[in-house]
């Protein structure tokens, strides 16, 4: 299935499924995302190769990012209905614990939706919710499906 | 041993080799000295984000700048030390060019006893377009960085 046809699919029926299958960087690293208590929540799935310290065993902070990034993408995409997929623009990652070997979710909160910009802060844990072990703030662009002819920007 | 390579040799044994996500992205230390550290990215079809256009993942991408910026760090201490990135900022340019592997330069430019501030660009082959850019802070651990090949096995999960 084709990632626009995916984006339909999980604004319809609010399934992720689809569009984690059509991403092939989802599906090497193991990103998926869900929605739970009508929030979307991104999950990270614990596996070897994503292994960042193998001496204190803990996961490769490059793959909390990516999982922090997906999150945001994949809660704007179910959020914000007249948008193709947005784009980030920057990504500040706070590293506050480090992340045990196992599966690692992510919530995002949108601080300021404007006509082209979101402002997104996106919290990832693992056991304990108030016990983030990474924290992001970041920017995307919002691409409209269709443009307006004449549209300022 | 010249010095270049002593450090080279230096971050591969300790932070570098023995990570099993690097391995898993195929990253390649290109270049290492107390001044720039380079890693390379191989363009991969797993790595892509957007399949329409072949464009690589952001997050395969913070993954190549967190690493090479933390190498930075660990090729400017005169002895190993445990080091954990405290913050990462990126600043996306441009989309990487689908097919071409991603360069990451990397540049330890402030390192007090306890924290080193990094920054970094990385491209996909013109230095001077580069497709994202960060700047990062370090904290440096107290206490000797042990030989991974030394240390007990981690912790199995709960």
């Amino acid at each position: 299935m084709s990632v626009p046809e995916a984006i339909t699919l999980l604004r319809e029926r609010g399934d992720f499924g689809p569009l984690c299958a059509a991403i092939p960087y989802a599906r090497f690293l193991g990103l998926s995302l869900a929605m739970e208590d009508g929030h979307v929540v991104g999950m990270l799935a614990f596996s070897p190769p994503n292994v960042g310290n193998p001496v204190v065993g803990a996961l490769h902070g490059g793959t909390l990012g990516a999982l922090l990034e997906f999150t945001a993408v994949g809660h704007l995409l179910h959020a914000v209905d007249s948008v193709g997929v947005p784009k980030t623009i920057n990504l500040t990652v706070e590293y506050l614990r480090s992340a045990g070997l196992r599966d690692t979710h992510a919530r995002c909160h949108v601080l300021r939706l404007g006509r082209r910009v979101a402002v997104v802060r996106i919290e990832a844990y693992q056991d304990d919710r108030k016990k983030p072990v990474a924290t992001a703030s970041a920017h995307f662009l919002l691409e409209p499906k269709h443009a307006p002819v004449g549209d300022p920007g | 041993m010249s010095e270049p390579m002593a450090t080279l040799e230096k971050v591969k044994r300790f932070i570098f080799d023995p990570v099993p996500h690097h391995r898993a992205l195929g990253l390649e230390l290109l270049a290492c000295s107390p001044e720039s550290v380079t890693v390379r990215l191989p363009y991969r079809p797993e790595f892509v984000g957007d399949p329409v256009s072949g464009v690589l993942h952001g997050g395969v991408i913070t993954t190549l700048l967190d690493t090479t910026c933390g190498c930075a760090v660990f090729a400017k201490l005169t002895s190993p030390r445990r080091v954990a990135t405290l913050d990462l900022r990126i600043d996306y340019m441009r989309p990487a060019s689908a097919g071409l592997d991603v360069i990451a330069v990397a540049e330890c430019y402030r390192m007090t006893r306890q924290i080193a501030f990094v920054r970094a660009i990385a491209h996909d082959g013109d230095p001077s377009r580069p497709v994202a850019s960060t700047a990062g802070t370090f904290a440096i651990f107290e206490g000797k960085s042990k030989r991974p090949d030394t240390l007990v096995a981690p912790k199995e999960t709960p």
